[in-house]
Order: structure tokens, then sequence, then C-alpha cells
């Protein structure tokens, strides 16, 4: 394998300064010490990490957008596994259309979605409250779940399970003991990446939050609409803070790579 | 005296007929070999069996009693797959339990069981390493003891030896008829390799295209090819056309310039079946002219351009002085050493 | 296996029994709510009547005629297709760069790039919106003291600035996108092609680039519909006044509550997306046949 030349490293160099800039921008605004906007030059500051207590409705979001995308896709897990087990495992008439429903979420901009859900809840009255937001993220969130369960399932050898069978294993006991605890990873880093989604949504959670159910993203998104201060860059650089610590947990469990090959690709 | 018996068993996909008209009779405490190419309904049939595929036609009994009606997890057989199939998320002794578990063997019994089926499959100290942790012969040795461990009723092995290296798949060869020798389990193997069904069974099913071409045992169907197939299959062979002359007395077998008298009941065009290691090289019989030479260590190889088509001869290395490439020979044989089928394949 | 176990009807009631509860919510949850979208598209609206569940053309006639509608449309697909060849462009390389780097550093650098993927798409804006900031901005404070512009360049509020953002925004799916392609490349064919002479610019331009093109490609496609439909972005960057498609059914929605008319604008959107995708997908996949396998 040739290695890269001197030009190539500049690039890469350039290229990933890049794609870091913003973030470690908002990273360091937020330890400024002024009452502005600026980059902390003398001294850093933990001013505005503190200012976020003083904010309720930051506070309230974090704890809403934390419950929804817990359990979200913890819903979206337990609807995903039976269909991920019946789709790798039987060819019945029918399937490719399922499979091709389950992934549609992916497909269609989330900016539909919303509209979607808030005339649909709207119409059922259920408009505004926490139980419809629940279900709209259930229902996008379900295709990362899906993705990951289902390449765990496929790639399971299928002579594992006639063997616990053979042995006299029913239905139940096979799932409990050989199958579950073989596709596991899968699942959680099916529930982890389906939790980063419901977590960082704003398209389609902006029409369907009302003051009591704003998310974080929703409520960081009306804030800046409003006015960019260092307080809303301390509540980002927790959100990335957070995110990161998922992502490494995440990557020792399981390897970013592989989870990150399911959330590619939303056309097909 | 039927342990184990298959009656007219058949099995369609759709259109597709992969096992047709299977009919077998095992008796208790026997080895038999499906053995075959792939493709040709082995495995199907060995599913069948354990109750992963339902037979379309006909009828599996076990001691008399319809097996095809119980359910897989109920029906008691120990089966061992290619790839071991071993619960990777529990250790050997776990995977060895788990049979016993199911059945609801009291503990002290099972883990007593345990350590004696390991110990039996030379596994003794390895109790707690996990199957990533153990290479494939210890794999597939635990795959055994689980199999064997529940005391099944019939031992199925799909093609348990193929993903071991030559070496140690002779070894597992012989250690495998030890313990079925002595556990008296009845047992069916399923196999590509010929070897391994010839120093296994007690009997040999050949089948192709989903259809049994001979049931008999290692050296019947080796030595008495019933089919093209089965002496094509079974080792290297010479098929070649003669005629039988019946206005002579007595009939005479003619290939080219061999001959000898022909046996009762075939007349015409015949195809003569012979070993390539039944020749010999003498000084009169079929003519014909060496092409190549090839030595193989305990033994030498033949490539030779007959008058009647190419004949592979194969010789023993005794140190004695063996024709060279080019060289003209006579080919010959004992007339009881060839088998003779009708012209066109049929027996 | 020498046989799949075919699927009897035992097998394809399991199946459907399996799949039933996330069908149910599918079906429920998702296929209705679209198709009462599609309707409301076609009902009409009234300042002080509101919606009146009709069927007429109103709202699709306005959006065909009116120059507003159109303008807002050719600027979301403008702005998605510069998106998409910036992050082509640029993307493409780093993918292959990155591809050719030594075990930890690649799974370092991969993780650099692709982890932003899964941080809060808020939050990369507002790092944007920090670094345009006006005149003072730190981009044109760069830009500067490199000599390459003489007075500030506006960003916020600009096309410009949103393509920028957005590019980084999107950037991780073309890298993913075109990673994928590279893995099924084998490595020892660019030795082969210098084997037999090739330069280094030979290799990519004739070895690398005709194996990697299908990974752009599908790349471009996310990156294009990602785009087209983005709205977090825009909206921070672009402010209230540039307006595509997904902020513009925002507001119809939120603000000025026509929602028959945002609706409409809404299944525009989301028609067009599918014809461009599933139309380029085929293409795709009928030139690449070869390739994709």
């Amino acid at each position: 394998m040739r290695t890269n030349g001197p030009l190539a490293l500049i690039f890469h160099t350039i290229f990933v300064v890049v794609m870091l800039a913003p973030i470690l921008v908002v990273c360091l605004v937020a330890f400024t010490p002024e009452g502005y906007l600026s980059l902390p030059t003398t001294s850093f500051s933990l001013r505005w990490f503190r200012a976020i207590a003083n904010y309720p409705e930051f506070v309230h979001a974090f704890w809403v957008s934390l419950g929804l995308g817990a359990l979200s896709s913890l819903v979206a897990v337990l609807f995903a596994v039976p269909a991920a087990l019946a789709i790798a495992r039987y060819s019945f008439r029918g399937r490719d259309t399922l499979a091709a429903l389950f992934l549609s979420p992916l497909m269609i901009p989330h900016v539909v979605l919303g509209i979607a859900f808030l005339r649909f809840f709207t119409a059922i009255g259920i408009g505004g409250s926490f139980a419809g937001l629940l279900v709209a993220h259930v229902v996008v969130v379900f295709p990362f779940a899906l993705r990951l369960t289902l390449a765990a399932a496929t790639g399971m050898d299928r002579s594992i399970e006639m063997a616990a069978v053979s042995l006299g294993a029913g239905d139940w006991t096979l799932f409990r003991r050989v199958t579950l605890p073989l596709i596991l990873p899968g699942v959680i880093s099916g529930w982890a990446l389906a939790f980063i989604q419901s977590f960082d949504d704003l398209t389609m959670t902006v029409f369907l939050a009302t003051p009591g159910t704003e998310t974080l993203p929703v409520r960081m998104f009306l804030y800046i609409q409003d006015n960019i201060d260092p307080l809303v860059t301390s509540v980002s650089a927790s959100v990335i803070a957070i995110t990161m610590t998922a992502l490494i947990l995440l990557d020792r469990f399981y390897g970013l790579d592989r989870v990150l090959a399911g959330k590619n690709d939303p056309g097909r | 005296m039927s342990f184990l018996e298959l009656d007219r068993v058949a099995k369609q996909f759709g259109a597709q007929t992969v096992v047709d008209d299977f009919s077998l009779t095992v008796g208790k405490g026997e080895f038999v070999s499906f053995l075959g190419p792939s493709g040709c309904g082995k495995t199907t049939t060995l599913q069948m069996i354990a109750g992963f595929l339902d037979p379309t036609r006909g009828a599996i009994r076990l001691e008399g009693h319809d097996l095809t009606v119980v359910q897989p997890a109920k029906r008691g057989l120990g089966i061992v797959f290619q790839s071991y199939a071993l619960f990777p998320h529990m250790t050997a002794a776990e995977n060895v339990a788990f049979g016993l578990e199911m059945r609801r063997v009291p503990r002290s019994e099972c883990s007593e069981r345990v350590r004696a089926t390991l110990a039996m499959v030379g596994l003794a100290g390895y109790e707690e390493r996990y199957p990533r942790r153990m290479s494939g012969g210890q794999q597939q040795r635990v795959a055994l003891a689980r199999a064997l461990v529940i005391r099944p009723s019939v031992l199925l092995l799909d093609e348990p030896l193929s993903n071991l290296d030559a070496k140690l798949r002779e070894e597992m060869q012989i250690e495998l008829r030890q313990i079925q020798r002595n556990l008296g389990t009845t047992t069916i193997l399923v196999t590509h390799d010929q070897n391994e069904a010839m120093s296994l069974s007690d009997r040999i099913v050949v089948m192709s295209q989903g259809r049994i071409e001979q049931i008999g045992t290692p050296q019947e169907t080796y030595e008495r090819p019933a089919s093209a197939f089965v002496s094509q299959f079974l080792g290297k062979t010479n098929d070649f056309a003669a005629t039988i002359d019946r206005t002579a007395t007595p009939g005479q077998l003619i290939a080219g310039s061999w001959s000898a008298p022909a046996p009762a009941g075939l007349a015409g065009p015949v195809t003569v079946s012979i070993r390539p290691e039944r020749i010999g090289f003498g000084d009169a019989g079929l003519a014909a002219k060496i092409v190549t030479r090839i030595f193989q260590g305990n033994h030498w190889l033949f490539q030779c351009e007959s008058e009647c088509g190419a004949v592979i001869v194969i010789r023993q290395n005794d140190g004695q002085p063996q024709p060279a490439e080019g060289e003209a020979v006579r080919l010959a044989w004992r007339p009881e050493d060839m088998s003779l089928r009708r012209a066109g394949g049929a027996a | 296996m020498s046989a799949a176990p075919a699927t009897d009807g035992r097998d394809a009631r399991t199946a459907w029994l399996l799949t039933a509860p996330a069908l149910m919510l599918f079906v429920g949850v998702l296929v209705i709510p679209l198709a009462m979208t599609v309707m409301l598209s076609f009902h009409d609206w009234g300042q002080y009547k509101g919606i009146e569940p009709v069927f007429i053309l109103k709202n699709w006639h306005e959006v065909a005629t009116d120059p507003y509608f159109a303008e807002m449309f050719w600027r979301t697909f403008r702005i998605a297709l510069l998106t998409t060849l910036i992050t082509a462009v640029l993307g493409a390389p780093e993918a292959y760069i990155l591809n050719r780097m030594s075990g930890r550093w690649k799974s370092f650098f991969l993780l650099v790039i692709l982890g932003p993927l899964l941080i809060s798409v808020v939050a990369r804006t507002l790092g944007w919106a920090l670094l345009f900031g006006g005149n003072n901005g730190l981009v044109n404070k760069l830009l500067m003291s490199l000599g390459l512009i003489g007075s500030p360049l506006p960003f916020m509020f600009t096309e410009t600035g949103i393509v920028i953002a957005l590019a980084h925004v999107m950037m991780p799916f073309m890298v993913l996108s075109v990673w994928a392609a590279l893995q099924r490349v084998d490595p020892q064919i660019e030795n082969a092609a210098l084997s037999l002479g090739a330069g280094p610019f030979t290799i990519i331009r004739r070895i690398v680039l005709p194996q990697i093109m299908p990974g752009v490609l599908s790349g471009a496609i996310i990156v294009f519909s990602l785009s087209a439909s983005a709205f977090a972005t825009p909206a921070i960057i672009g402010g209230r006044r540039l307006k595509v498609a997904a902020t513009l059914a925002y507001d119809e929605f939120l603000n000025t509550l026509n929602w028959p008319l945002g609706a409409a604008v809404a299944v525009l959107l989301l028609v067009a997306l599918v014809l461009i995708v599933v139309g380029s997908n085929a293409l795709i996949e009928r030139r690449y046949a070869e390739v994709f396998r």
C-alpha cells in the first residue's frame, strides 16, 4: 500500500481543522468569562455553565429530551427485534415491501414527517402532548433500531439455533438463552443510535413541541432565533460532551464503524 | 431389524424436487453415511430426519413410531453441524450442559455427565473455555460432546469434519469411529468426502440429484459400483466401450486387442469399468501408449492413450523400474476386477 | 448449506405475527398521517375561517403560479446541488487519503470526521454562526490576514453561508459513502497498475476513480436529499428572509397558520425528492451494475 504524500497530508490537515472548527469554537466560547460572545483569551470561566441552572427552560428541555430519547428508542427496539427476526429469517410474501415501509422514515424529509404528525395528532386530539411526541419519535428512530438488529440477526449462524432446538429448547427458551444473547450487541447499538437520533432531532420535533414538551434542540433553536449569547454555547458544549461520551462508550462496546455503517444510506 | 426407517421420503421446494423416493432402514448401532456431491439432497434428508424440514411425501419412523409428527425439540436426536454451531456466549461445559438443562436433569447428575462426556472426547480440563478460544478440532469435540451427552437415539453428523485440516480430519475419523463403537449410538453421517464415508461407515448411501444410486458396504460400493455415477464418484475409475460377441462359444468380451470369456447375461455393446490400480502392464492385452507418468510417492500414476480411449493406471511404487513416457505397453486385468454395464450407463 | 429452508404456511404466519406490532404502528402513525397531509394540501384556508375540509386546487395553483415559490424551490435545489458538489469534491479525496493511512491513525481520523454526524445539528450550525459572526467573524479575519480578501464577506444570511455550513453538516455522509466503496477495492490493484507503468495521476484517474464512483454518486444522492430538506442550518444561517422549502413550510404551519399551503409545499418537496432519489438510483444502478454486483 502506498502512503500519502505531503500534499495529501496538507489537504487532510486543513480538512480535519475545518471539520472540527465549528465544534471547537462552540466549546471554547462556552468557557468565556465575558458577558458577550468572545473567545476566552486570558482565563476560562464556568460562569455560563452555572448560568444554565438559572434557565429552567433549558434544564426542563434537557430532561424531556433525555426521557423522550430513552423511552422512544426502547419502544422502537421492542418493536424492531421481532420484526427484524421475521425479516431476517423468513422469506414470506410481502417481506421486501414490509422492509421498505419500515425503513421509509429515513427517506421521508423530517419536515414532512413533522407536518404529517402535527396534522394527525391535532386531528385525533393529542396535539402537543408528550404521548404524541413519543409515538412520532418511535417511528422516526425505528429504522435505526431495525437496521442494526437486522444486521445482527442476518449475520448469525442459523445452525446455532437449530442446535439449541435439537437439544430440546422451546421457542421462548431458544429466544431468551440463545438468540437474544447473540444479537444483543446489535440490539444495544441499535438502541443507542436510536437514542442519539431522538435526542438530536430538531426538524420534526419543532412542529410537535409545545412549551411543556420542548426538547433541548428545539429550545436551543428557538433561543438562537432570538439571540445568540454565551449561554447557548455552554448548553451546546454540554450536549456535545454528552454525545461524545455516548460515542466513546458505543465505540468501545460495538465498534463505531459498524454503527455508522447502519446510519448511512437513507436512500435504500 | 429396523431402528430408523425412511420410507419413500421426498422433499420438494416449489416445483423443484430435492429428494425423491428415499427409502432406507438403519439398524440399531449402525453407522450409515449419506455420500454425494453438494446439492444431491443429502443434507436435506438429514434435516428431514432432524425435523428442520418436513417431508413432502413419505414417512420417517423411529422404532416403529412416526417421527414427522414430533417437534424437532422433542425428537431427542443429537446433531453435529458443519459450522459446529456452538453457543459462543457459553463455555464448553455450559454448551454441553444445555441439552441436559432442557431435560431438567438434576444439577449434580448434570455436571457429572458433562464432565464425563468432555473427558470422553478428550477435553478434560477445558470446561471453562469459551468456544472462540478453542481450536477448530477442540470446537468439533465440544459439538460432539454436546450432541452425545443427551444420549441421543440417533446421532446426526452434517459434514462434521470438513472444516478441519487433512491431518486432524484423519485423527478425528479414527476417534469418532471408536467413540461411536463404544457407545453403540446409531449414527448418520452426511459427507461429500468418499474417504471419510469409506473409513467410518458400516454402510454407504450414495446419492445423486436427490435419488439413491446405491446402498451398500464401503467395499461393495467401491468394488461393485451399481452405476456409472457411483464408480466415478468413488475414487478414480476407467470406463471404456467393449462388445460381447455371443456368436462365438463361449461368448467373448472384446475391448480392442484385449478379450476374455463373457459373463452370462449381457450382449452387444457394453461399458467396462475398472479401477486404475487393478490394471497391470503385461505382454498381451489392450494396446496403449504412455502419455504422462507422474510420481506420487507411494505409487505411480500413468495416463495412457489406448485403443479404447484414455486409461489411467496406478502402480504401487515397489522399487521396480516402470515404463517411461512414450513407451508402448499392453494393459491387462483380471475379469473379476471389472464391472460391466450395458452401454449407455444404467447397470 | 445445500438447501435453504423454504417457507410453508406456518413460517409465513409466524413472520406476520412477529412484524404485526411494527406494521400496525407504521400504518397507524405513518401511512395515515402522510395520507392526511396529502389531503390537507387540497383543503381551503382563510385568515378567519381557518381550515375548510373541501377539495380544491387553490394551494397547488398558488404554488405553481406564484414566482415566489418557484424562486424558493430553485434556491432550495441550488443550495442542495452546491452542497453536494462541495462534499463530493472534498469528501472523496479525503476518504481516499483516510483509507491509505495506517491502522490506528485511520480509525482515529475516521472517528474525528464521522463523529460529528451524531452531534446535534443545532450545535454544529451554531458553531458556523459564531465563526461567520458578522464582519468581525473569525472566518473573515482569517481570510483577510491571509490576504485572500480585501474586505469582509457577508456569510450570515447569505446562500454562501448556508452552503458552507450545510456542506460541513453533510460531509460525513459523503466520506462514509466513499469509504464504504473503497473498502471493496483490492489494495493490490494500485500496485498492479503501478507495475504496469502507470503514474500516480493515471492511477487515480483510471483505476481509483472509476471504482469509487458508485460510492461518490450514492453519497451524492444522500447529501442532496438531506440538503434539499434541511431545516436547522438554513433557518439559523439564512435567518428569517432567506427561505428554503423546509423553513417556508415551517413558517406556514407555525406562524402564518396556513396549513394547507404549507402541506402543499411539503408534499411537493417530498414528491420531488422521491423522484430525484429513485430516478438517480436507477440510473446509477444501471450504469454501475457491474461494480455494484
